[in-house]
């Protein structure tokens, strides 16, 4: 028998038995599509968590004041203990070292904000012009032209926050207060939305020597250092560190981070999450092949006598596990296509519910609910085929 | 054409040995039309499955056409089956899902004959059969009689030397039935050997071999 002909005998088969056909291809179907669903939800969680941090700046190199005990996080942060302060100075002197791009060093805090009788709290950041460019921010009106200090009092407000304050749209060259001391607006921040938990429209960004006024301290929160390549990150980092702690009296008192160690660890954390998610996804599948398996034997000893009759009519026992086989593989390369039809319109939909959450399934994801689905189809149809093809002649034509 | 020699059969039932066949010996030469009777069991369906090569003797020697086909593979009785040997069975064996026209054009998709051709061959032995206006109904909806003859142009579609029946008639009525061995007889005078299994006594009296069986061991054998 050619190959061509047993194709097509078997899809004759296969349409023949209606039902048989669609519950087997539904089960293989909603495998499949549950494999590339899945997959697109953790791919989308990942792909978030990629855009948050690529949302804060590339080849970001961060320096908190404090010792790290431990790799990973924002231990000074967490414990809040600063054995030494890092000071403007400290940044100051970060301008010189090879590799580093530009640096902007970062004070936070909250403080209430107030403007023509309305007040509220806000979230204050204090940097100088360099921060706007290393976090990717953008003015949309005015300017931030704030260095190391001393600078004008000068405040860029985020959109929300410059919309509730002046809902006129009048918010440049107007006075606002914080706390005790009074701000000119000079610029108005775009909308960004949400970034890291963190809604920059509804900050507030002044000086940095205003900021340390403003809180009372001489220590910074952050430097933010943006090294002028992705290969320099790490030659940057350790030079930092270095000529950081030179400055320490060659205490290190002073944690470096880089965001790329960061975000590459949740990187490799949510791919290892959405390929387990792909397997357990795959357990349906293989209950589909289980399910195919079943029909299939149902299938040889409903059709004995036809097996019977095609040995007698010069069928080889290859050949009936060649038709055997191949009605399987229709069944589940229907059932694939199916499945990813379900698969991606469902991933869509989410899309649709959920539009912060990009959820398109992995470029892997098709081929591997495909290669799943056809390799199960097979291996749960060569039991069957294999036991067709060694019925005894004899027996299956005596049997009704 | 056909020899038999020393031909056995043994079946193990429980722990009792069946004798289906007990050391048959048997020419048949080409072309000749030969009927085998005998009560049930007698072993004459086993010999015919012999003949079929659907079956495997326990010992003996089968020559079919001066070859040793008892020593051949699977596959290759299986190709022995194809091109020399057509079946005819009580029950029809029609593939149920398949038209007439296609069940009759199964031997030839098993052999690898190209489309175009297929269709001309089962179209001309549609027209030998008489069936023309059926070529296009599942078997369901055939008489007995036609389904008996799609199964004949199926099973002489590659044709066959030697043509196997096995009850050919057991599920027809006398009319019907007798348009089939009128079918058979054409066959037989095309210069088909046709060997014919039966327990209907005006059948078996009409072929020109008449052979008689009991027991696994031939009894009779008249010309």
């Amino acid at each position: 028998m050619k190959n061509k002909d047993a194709i097509f005998l078997s899809f004759h088969t296969v349409v023949s038995y209606r039902l048989r056909a669609f519950l087997i291809l539904l089960a293989m179907a909603l495998g499949v599509a549950a494999v590339v669903v899945l997959t697109s939800l953790g791919e989308g969680a990942r792909r978030f968590v990629v855009n948050q941090f690529s949302s804060l700046g590339t080849n970001l190199v961060i320096v908190l004041p404090g010792r790290a005990e431990t790799s990973g996080g924002f231990p000074g942060a967490l414990v809040g203990e600063t054995p030494r302060d890092l000071t403007l100075e400290d940044a100051a002197s970060l301008a010189t070292i090879r590799g580093v791009r530009r640096y902007a060093p970062l004070n936070v805090g909250a403080t209430e904000i107030s403007a023509g009788g309305r007040l509220r709290e806000i979230t204050l950041l204090g940097s100088t012009a360099n921060m706007i460019a290393i976090r990717g921010m953008k003015i949309a009106q005015g300017y931030f032209a704030a260095n190391n200090g001393p600078n004008p009092a000068d405040i860029v407000l985020g959109a929300a926050l410059a919309n509730e304050l002046f809902p006129l749209g009048n918010a440049i060259g107007q006075r606002v207060r914080l706390g005790d001391r009074r701000f000119r607006v000079t610029g108005v921040f775009a909308a960004q939305g949400e970034s890291m938990g963190f809604n920059t429209d509804e900050i507030a960004l002044i000086p940095v020597d205003h900021a340390q006024a403003l809180f009372n301290t001489q220590s910074l929160f952050r430097i933010l250092i943006e090294a002028e390549s992705r290969s320099a990150i790490e030659p940057t980092k350790a030079a930092v560190r270095a000529a950081l702690t030179l400055r320490h009296d060659g205490e290190e008192d002073i944690t470096v981070i880089t965001q790329d160690a960061i975000l590459s660890t949740f990187d490799r954390i949510l791919t290892a999450l959405t390929f387990a998610v792909a397997g357990i996804a795959a357990i349906s599948l293989a209950v589909a092949g289980i399910l195919v398996m079943n029909v299939m034997l149902v299938a040889v000893s409903q059709r004995t006598a036809e097996i019977g009759l095609l040995k007698a009519l010069g069928a080889t026992g290859k050949d009936i596990k060649r038709l055997f086989l191949m009605e399987t593989l229709w069944l589940s390369l229907a059932g694939a296509a199916a499945g990813m039809g379900i698969g991606y319109s469902g991933a869509f939909f989410l899309r649709l519910a959920y539009p912060q959450l990009p959820a398109y399934p992995p470029h892997w994801a098709g081929l591997a609910a495909i290669a799943t689905a056809l390799i199960t189809g097979i291996v749960a149809s060569l039991l069957p085929a294999i036991r067709a093809s060694k019925l005894d002649p004899v027996l299956a034509l005596s049997k009704k | 054409m056909i020899s038999l020699s020393n031909i056995s059969r043994f079946f193990t039932m429980g722990d009792q040995e069946v004798r289906a066949l007990n050391h048959i010996n048997l020419d048949i030469p080409g072309g000749e039309y030969l009927s085998v009777m005998g009560p049930s069991g007698s072993g004459k369906s086993t010999l015919l499955n012999i003949i079929g090569l659907l079956d495997r003797p326990t010992s003996g020697t089968y020559l079919l056409e001066n070859h040793n086909v008892t020593a051949l593979s699977e596959a290759e009785q299986a190709k022995v089956r194809r091109e020399h040997i057509g079946f005819i069975f009580q029950s029809f064996h029609l593939v149920p899902r398949l038209t007439a026209a296609e069940n009759i054009e199964l031997p030839l998709i098993l052999e690898g004959v190209p489309p175009a051709e297929r269709k001309a061959r089962v179209a001309t032995v549609l027209e030998e059969t008489d069936l023309m206006d059926r070529a296009t109904h599942r078997p369901a909806e055939l008489s007995g009689g036609q389904r008996q003859r799609v199964a004949i142009a199926r099973a002489t579609i590659l044709k066959p030397a030697v043509l196997l029946a096995d009850e050919p008639t057991g599920n027809l009525d006398h009319k019907t039935g007798a348009e089939v061995v009128a079918l058979l007889e054409k066959l037989h005078h095309g210069g088909t050997t046709v060997i014919v299994v039966t327990h209907d006594r005006e059948l078996g009296n009409r072929a020109h071999r008449k052979i008689q069986m009991r027991d696994g061991e031939i009894v009779t054998d008249e010309k």
